[in-house]
């Protein structure tokens, strides 16, 4: 008995992974896409802020203005500098979304500086791209602060009046986004591929008459879903693993936790998303259907996972909900084996949530198909 | 236009009406989603980093150390605890509980009076998240600084002030963040859901409605009528042009009333931007399903070219500027980019009409690109 | 958007469609392959010929929805190259399935090709109340398409294509998978059409409608091997028609002997009686011989279109099932195979199945008909474990579906009208994957996977798609994936719906041989010559069981003065209709049996 339900567990599964990989072109769009954006954007997604565009107006006549402007220029996150020479243009400019931000030097700037510290720099921030123009406004305090020391050095003799802080960035010390981004992404894309492919299978095989096939044969309700559960982990984990190979071959991310952890937690990681498809996939009468379902769901998984944000920004109450989300387990095994050397209790304490999603997700899909037919 | 034309257009808009009417996923996708997404765009995601969870580890028990202590307790951004043992703020670092700490060593005093070492602090912060531990040091920083201007004991204004942010500095920076003086990332965020949304009506949906006509045989028996190939697709643009056009209305309408997000420009603005935003997104749609008859391709082109775009590639949650210059330059095709900056100008700035023209004007130009390769490939007749 | 109008083509104005020369190509394959002809107006015309001899594209192209490669098509005078906008008023085209909006109403249906019809309104209540007269539509205006019954979408179908009195209507395949009383309904309509000038354009797989067309043409290959007169045709085969009656032993074995004869053309069971066509150079005493043989009586009789059709495409394949002769016979000792008791079926308020009980003798071919909608599909689902019944039993092999499906299941073989192959596997791989699904393993999987590629002559074919096959191929493999484990009962839904005669002689020879093995069968179909074929047919109506008993005693039971001699259409007609059939307005059932 067991023995026979083993051999028809092979053979579901030898067909499944032939209807996704025999064709050239299903082969294609399954693999093809999710590399070529884990590549884009690896390279386009960066909180950092580069190649900003700045506005100056200097009406000063003295030297600290003309040296502000030329640390501005020569600063790592500017692109191009327009000089103005009207209040009204730098307003202009930031309106229109030229500039992101602009520096405006008064007259008499070096004098009243030099002479008791009274003279000040008005910069203006485009408020509608929040998060470059808050990052930029940093480094800008960084400048000023570089620049009026150095003449406030030059002016008194002084050093440095108090000792500073050293600061270290563990785990990632240049704080490279790119560091964060990557890991993050193999199980985006990991788990969007696994979803959405598990999601379609079952409404497919309805809209084509080949369900009913299965369900005339001796293979059980709960022999299709492992039998369609174990092919899309196939995939869904090779996909994971190549990108996780590109992350530390090519975008050359350290890796510094446990192979054998991240081994064991990424396949139950993309259980839990293919028992999410499954269950779609049972619901949904049509392919249509299992298409927008899929991604009425994919859109909060993300969200809420700490892939765009980190979780602790969320309300306390979403916090708690987004406990269901696989992605979100995923994302710290992923995150702490790339640069936090995550320790094998930790990796086991963030998959034990994500057995039990799979767990009930594919349960729920057994009893859906299960129901149809008693 | 004579009548006859206009009536068979009018009889084919009625009937994709009466269809989204009656499909559940169409309605889930134009009305249910919108408000989940606005919602998780309102509360789930938020780029305004507070409440970092950090510690202070206290070595020092000297009288401006705990001095210190009280200043980063005090704080209104970071979520400060104290301990006594770094092999403790250690094991949480790594476990993700704290996001950083500081070590005022046992010398503090020592350090800060007769500079025995170049750093009195030491600031670690976990670097696994980049943009939380930028901010956490910069945050755990500026509190050091400006306790230490505010000669050593005197509570008050914190980092990103109007007050020198360090003694160091002797130039005053008056700093003015326009159209959005809190930086609430909430304003910036809401305008680029409302993108995704619109995208997924206007681009998902058109793809999979044309694709379901091919593949259910009723496109055959519509071209064998008197329709030509381009009425049937200007009827299919309609019907999801009102429909994206109602979804804008009443996305406007949660954002204003529920999320507060001001309305700093007019309605007209608003409608004209969506209205011309709607070209492109629909032309999309229409593009993908005259090349893929089948849904499954189609809903996975879809995503491909204009979801993750819309959702990455738009500028509203990773600027543009930053990017590599090969990125930056497929991102000038991505319709959602100009839409958002479109909208984020309509919310928070207002009226700008030199900037919303020029970005109606790339979106009509887009749109008309589409429409146009749309309409030349669908010929009236099956030949391709 | 106003195309300047073609001028009309002055030379032919009676002809509203001339073919000349007409070739299409697909890629490299001629689909099309240069057909001239013309045709009058007020004729019906049937288009027949097997599957992929290009009746489709021929239809498109008359359509104006594909233009020719060489050669012209013109409709009503105006070539479908130049004028498709004009020829789109002037015709109406109902293509496969229909091409209705399913989430829309009947009467929303009606009003969109109105509308696109370019239907006045001042002459639309009259055009709507006339359409809904001529096809009784009427009660179910705001019924949804997508829950009306196969006959009532065919209907709905041709009242759309017919909105504006086109000059020419062109039906491709309209009676596919729709009940013979419907079919009955849908001719009666579209004679009125022809006698009333229109020229209508059929493309058909059921002969005897071609037979009673005013004109056939008969394409093979692309190519047209016969125009004119269906009766015309059919005189050629006079004197070849013979009956074989009064046969002692097993009729089956008789057909699969004659078959095997080079004399004999084509033959099929008709009830107990068998019907053979002499090859034209053969002589009749080959024949007689056969009959004499084995004690039964022959006679001549009239030809019908079906043996004329058939002899011109080259005849029948011989009477072997090379499949079913390497078959073990099933053994079993049991006499019935499929038994039901008291089977019910709800759909909320809705009855699909009321209370059916009957058995399947061991090695018994056994008919489930009925009209649309009647309840056949849902009480057939039942009988093979799709479908859970709300009261009563299933039993397969004397395994109850409910309490052992397993078991039960692993006795069945299942073969669906859509030949349900997986179409991103290869053929190899289709075989393989069915033989594990029930459990074969190693060599004896090995084993019986060759044997179906030698049997079913599958070799040349075996690394390609079931999707780009033609259907011929395609039934071949799904029968063969049906019998891979042996089962002891086959069910068969619909197993040759849109397959063409040749085809259907193919896929019933191997029928036979299976039975000879004692295999039980269980079949639904549309073709009421493939009844004949059954030794006991259930006629399914309103859900409930009305009629059981061997297709000559239901014959035999309509036959009065005005018709003598029954065939099985019309017995299953004249029992629908005195049973109160009108339309199957009542039954529909939710679950899909309205395909």
């Amino acid at each position: 008995m067991f023995a026979a339900s083993i051999h028809r567990l092979k053979t579901l599964i030898v067909k499944e992974l032939l209807s996704y990989l025999r064709d050239p072109r299903t082969r294609m769009i399954l693999l093809g896409p999710p590399l070529m954006q884990l590549l884009i954007f690896s390279f386009a997604l960066t909180l950092e802020v580069k190649n900003v565009d700045i506005a100056v107006l200097n009406n000063d006549s003295g030297t600290l203005g003309t040296e502000l402007v030329q640390a501005v220029s020569a600063a790592q996150f500017t692109d191009e500098i327009t000089i103005a020479y009207h209040a009204g243009t730098l307003e202009r400019l930031i309106d229109e979304g030229k500039v992101l931000l602009a520096v405006n030097i008064p007259a008499e700037f070096s004098r009243k500086t030099l002479r008791d510290g009274s003279g000040s720099v008005q910069i203006l921030l485009d408020g509608r791209r929040a998060n470059a123009a808050q990052l930029a406004s940093g480094y800008l305090n960084t400048i000023t602060r570089e620049v009026g020391a150095r003449s406030a050095a030059m002016s008194t003799g002084d050093a440095t009046p108090f000792p500073g802080i050293q600061l270290r960035h563990w785990y990632n010390p240049n704080l490279s986004y790119r560091w964060f981004i990557v890991p993050s992404l193999s199980g985006v894309l990991a788990l969007l591929i696994s979803l959405l492919v598990t999601a379609l299978s079952i409404a497919r095989e309805r809209e084509l008459g080949t369900f009913d096939q299965l369900l005339v044969s001796p293979i059980s309700p709960t022999e299709i879903i492992i039998g369609k559960s174990i092919p899309a982990l196939m995939i869904g984990a090779a996909l994971g693993t190549i990108m996780i190979l590109a992350g530390v071959l090519l975008f050359r991310i350290p890796f510094t936790g446990s192979v054998t952890m991240l081994a064991m937690a990424l396949p139950v990681f993309i259980l839990s998303g293919v028992g999410i498809g499954l269950s779609i996939s049972a619901v949904c009468q049509t392919q249509q259907q299992a298409i927008l379902g899929a991604f009425a769901l994919i859109v909060p998984i993300v969200l809420t996972s700490g892939f765009a944000t980190p979780v602790s920004n969320m309300p306390g109450w979403l916090q708690t909900v987004s406990l269901a989300n696989p992605l979100r387990h995923y994302l710290i095994i992923a995150q702490g084996s790339f640069l936090k050397a995550m320790p094998a209790t930790q990796v086991l304490a963030n998959t034990w949530p994500l057995l039990l999603i799979a767990a009930g997700t594919l349960s729920f899909a057994v009893w859906l198909v299960r129901r149809r037919l008693q | 236009m004579n009548h006859r034309v206009a009536r068979r257009l009018w009889a084919l808009v009625r009937k994709e009406c009466i269809q989204v009417m009656r499909d559940p996923s169409a309605l889930l996708i134009a009305f249910v989603l919108p408000l989940v997404l606005l919602f998780l765009f309102a509360f789930a995601v938020s780029l305004d980093v507070d409440e970092v969870a950090f510690a202070v580890v206290v070595e020092s028990e000297g009288p401006a150390a705990q001095d210190l202590v009280a200043a980063y307790q005090r704080n209104d951004w970071l979520d400060v605890r104290i301990a006594q043992d770094r092999r403790e703020v250690d094991e949480a670092m790594e476990s993700g509980d704290i996001r950083g700490y500081v070590v005022i060593p046992a010398d503090f005093e020592q350090r800060l009076r007769y500079h025995t070492s170049d750093s009195a602090l030491q600031i670690i912060t976990d670097g696994s998240q980049p943009s939380t531990a930028a901010a956490a040091a910069s945050y755990a920083s500026g509190i050091y600084q400006h306790w230490l201007s505010s000669g050593l004991a005197i509570p008050g204004e914190l980092y990103r002030t109007d007050t020198p942010a360090s003694t160091e500095s002797i130039i005053e920076i008056e700093q003015r963040f326009w159209f959005n003086p809190e930086l609430d990332s909430r304003q910036v965020l809401l305008p680029g859901a409302i993108a995704i949304i619109m995208t997924m009506i206007g681009t998902l949906l058109t793809a999979l409605v044309v694709a379901r006509e091919w593949e259910r045989g009723t496109m055959e028996a519509l071209m064998s009528t008197p329709a030509s190939g381009v009425e049937i697709l200007l009827a299919k643009i309609v019907p999801y042009y009102l429909l994206g056009l109602v979804a804008t209305l009443i996305c406007t309408g949660i954002c204003l009333t529920l999320f507060g997000l001001p309305l700093r420009g007019s309605w007209l603005a608003l409608l004209t931007l969506s209205a011309t935003f709607l070209l492109p997104a629909l032309g999309q749609g229409l593009l993908i399903s005259t090349l893929a008859k089948s849904q499954f391709i189609a809903s996975q082109i879809a995503l491909l070219t204009a979801f993750l775009p819309a959702f990455l590639l738009s500028g509203f949650l990773f600027e543009i500027a930053s990017m590599p210059a090969p990125i930056r330059a497929i991102t000038g095709i991505v319709s959602a980019r100009w839409y958002v900056e479109g909208l984020q100008t309509v919310f928070l700035a207002g009226d700008r009409w030199p900037l919303l023209l020029k970005d109606m004007g790339i979106l009509a130009l887009i749109g008309t690109v589409f429409i146009g390769l749309s309409i030349r490939h669908s010929s009236g007749t099956l030949d391709h | 958007m106003n195309r300047p109008e073609p001028r009309q083509d002055p030379q032919e104005p009676d002809c509203p469609v001339r073919l000349t020369g007409v070739v299409k190509r697909f890629g490299n394959t001629l689909a099309v392959r240069g057909i001239n002809a013309a045709l009058t107006s007020g004729t019906l015309t049937a288009l027949a010929g097997p599957d992929g001899a290009g009746k489709t594209t021929l239809m498109r192209m008359m359509a104006a929805l594909l233009h020719p490669d060489e050669g012209s098509v013109h409709i009503t005078g105006l070539d479908v190259r130049t004028g498709s906008t004009a020829i789109h008023s002037r015709i109406g085209y109902m293509p496969q399935r229909f091409g209705l909006y399913e989430d829309l109403s009947v009467e929303q249906n009606i009003q969109l090709y109105a509308d696109l019809k370019g239907i006045e309104p001042a002459d639309r209540q009259a055009a709507f109340a006339r359409l809904y007269e001529f096809t009784q539509l009427k009660p179910f205006q705001r019924r949804l398409a997508g829950k009306l019954s196969g006959g009532m979408k065919q209907k709905l179908g041709l009242a759309c294509a017919l909105m504006g009195q086109p000059a020419v209507l062109l039906l491709d395949e309209p009676s596919v998978g729709v009940d013979p009383v419907s079919r009955q309904e849908l001719w009666a309509m579209v004679q009125a059409l022809a006698s009333d000038g229109m020229t209508i354009v059929w493309a058909t797989a059921y002969l005897d409608e071609a037979e009673r067309s005013d004109s056939v043409l008969l394409l093979d290959k692309g190519e047209l091997v016969y125009a004119g007169a269906p009766a015309a045709l059919t005189r050629r085969l006079q004197g070849r028609s013979y009956r074989l009656t009064h046969i002692a032993g097993d009729r089956r074995r008789l057909l699969s002997d004659a078959l095997n004869l080079p004399a004999v053309r084509d033959g099929v069971i008709q009830g107990s009686t068998v019907r053979l066509i002499r090859a034209e150079q053969a002589s009749a005493a080959t024949l007689n011989e056969l009959a004499a043989s084995r004690g039964c009586r022959f006679e001549l009789t009239s030809p019908r279109f079906e043996d004329a059709f058939i002899d011109l495409l080259g005849g029948t394949p011989d009477g072997h099932s090379a499949i079913a002769e390497r078959m073990d016979p099933v053994s079993t000792t049991r006499s019935s195979m499929v038994e039901c008791h008291h089977l019910t079926k709800h759909f909320g308020e809705f009855v699909a199945t009321d209370d059916v009980s009957f058995n399947v003798r061991t090695g018994e071919v056994f008919g489930l008909l009925g009209p649309n909608g009647a309840g056949k599909s849902t009480t057939f689902r039942m009988l093979c474990g799709l479908l859970p019944p709300s009261a009563g039993t299933a039993q397969v092999a004397g395994y109850d579906l409910a309490r052992a499906p397993g078991r039960a299941k692993a006795q069945l073989g299942y073969m669906a009208q859509k030949f349900s192959l997986y179409g991103l596997l290869s053929v190899r791989q289709n075989l393989e994957f069915f033989s594990g699904a029930y459990g074969l393993t190693g060599t004896l999987r090995r084993q019986r996977i060759d044997e179906m590629i030698d049997t079913f002559e599958l070799q040349p074919i075996l690394a390609r798609s079931p999707d780009e096959l033609p259907l011929g191929f395609k039934q071949r493999l799904a029968l063969a994936c049906s019998l891979m484990h042996r089962p002891s009962v086959l069910f068969l839904d619909e197993p040759t719906s849109g397959v063409d005669p040749i085809t259907r002689r193919e896929f019933w020879t191997h029928i036979s041989g299976l039975v000879a093995k004692n295999v039980t069968i269980m079949v639904t179909t549309h073709f009421m010559d493939e009844a004949e074929y059954c030794d006991r047919v259930g006629l399914v109506l309103k859900g409930r069981l009305v009629e059981l008993d061997t297709p000559d005693a239901l014959k035999a039971k309509v036959a009065c003065d005005d018709l003598p001699e029954p065939t099985m259409e019309d017995a299953f007609i004249r029992l629908v209709q005195t049973r109160d059939y009108n339309g199957d307005e009542q039954r529909r059932s939710p679950d899909g049996d309205s395909r």
